[in-house]
């Protein structure tokens, strides 16, 4: 990890990769702006969500909790829970990233799946903070503006579940946890924790069945050994 | 009350991610904590999907959705970029019902 700069020829190289990802990645903001106003958030709210949440794992289980009744705490803690592996990510760039004071607090808000993927893998600090800036940054102003015309968009064409959006947040979750499910012992988890939020869903409250299946990532933690070769983001498609 | 979750949310998930760069290492290094933090959103997104899709209320049902699911889950076998999967599940969903 040397200070070396950069050579101009790696650098475009890197944020040509970085802003691709931050286009496709960004693009797919229109989805969640409008499955948020369907999920009966304002257009303010659910701008808010992208611009200080700005993890999309996260908007999207918390306007999923709303929109399925469940309360607006149940929804935050969920968004919190699945936040948490932001943190880790963040334990393993520090050492790459290398940035203190006002920096490290500027880049905090960009740490997320895709920035991390593309920063993660280079060998210098030089390299890794092109990655991780040029995706992370790309995304944020792509993702919060796509946010605003798919919220706009959903606003303006009514009745959302003959547009089927209420199946769109389903499969939006389903591919966020795909890349994970290449991994045996985490297809075991995934459909325990699926068996236990539905077999919760008929005697609890909204909200609630989604946080009991955090119960079984617990037991599934403390009580196996191998570690997880899927754990890191792969970059996306 | 949604707007103070999603403040106080939005500021908790920004916390986490600074702790991440800002805590020594050696915090999370321990085996079992660390295989819990994996497995979180693998559970999570697992029981978010179930709930999302076969949930109405507090009964259990068959409906569009789950065929928007289905749908989904071909997409995804053939690789299909993230938007072609979302929108395929809605557009699926949508048809069902017309």
């Amino acid at each position: 990890m040397s200070e070396e700069t950069l050579s101009a020829a790696e650098r475009t190289a890197i944020l040509r990769d970085s802003l691709g990802v931050g286009l496709a990645t960004g693009a797919y903001g229109v989805s969640f702006g409008a499955v948020s106003v369907a999920a009966g958030l304002s257009v303010a709210q659910t701008c808010a969500l992208s611009l200080v949440m700005f993890t999309g794992a996260s908007q999207f289980a918390f306007v999923g909790v709303l929109a399925a009744g469940g309360t607006p705490l149940s929804g935050g803690l969920t968004a919190l829970l699945l936040g948490t592996r932001n943190t880790l990510y963040g334990l393993r760039l520090a050492p790459l990233l290398r940035w203190r004071g006002v920096r490290r607090l500027l880049a905090a808000q960009v740490l997320i799946d895709e920035s991390t993927a593309m920063s993660m893998t280079r060998p210098t600090t030089a390299a890794a903070r092109v990655g991780f800036l040029g995706t992370g940054v790309s995304i944020f102003v792509l993702w919060n503006l796509a946010t605003f015309l798919g919220a706009i968009a959903g606003r303006t064409l009514g009745d959302p579940r003959s547009y089927g959006l209420d199946a769109a947040v389903g499969a939006a979750f389903l591919a966020l946890l795909w890349p994970r499910l290449t991994d045996l012992r985490n297809r075991l988890v995934a459909l325990a924790a699926a068996a236990v939020a539905l077999g919760i869903v008929p005697v609890s409250p909204a909200g609630v069945p989604v946080l009991a299946a955090a119960g079984v990532a617990l037991l599934a933690g403390v009580l196996t050994r191998q570690p997880d070769p899927t754990e890191f983001p792969e970059p996306p498609r | 009350m949604t707007w103070a979750a999603i403040l106080l949310a939005g500021a908790g998930c920004y916390l986490l991610k600074l702790a991440g760069l800002s805590v020594p290492p050696r915090v999370l290094q321990r085996p079992a904590a660390e295989r819990v933090a994996d497995l979180i959103p693998v559970a999570l997104l697992a029981a978010l999907v179930a709930v999302q899709v076969f949930a109405q209320g507090p009964h259990l049902v068959l409906d569009a959705r789950a065929a928007g699911l289905a749908v989904a889950v071909g997409l995804l076998v053939l690789r299909a970029p993230f938007l072609v999967v979302v929108f395929g599940a809605a557009l699926t969903a949508a048809l069902l019902r017309l």
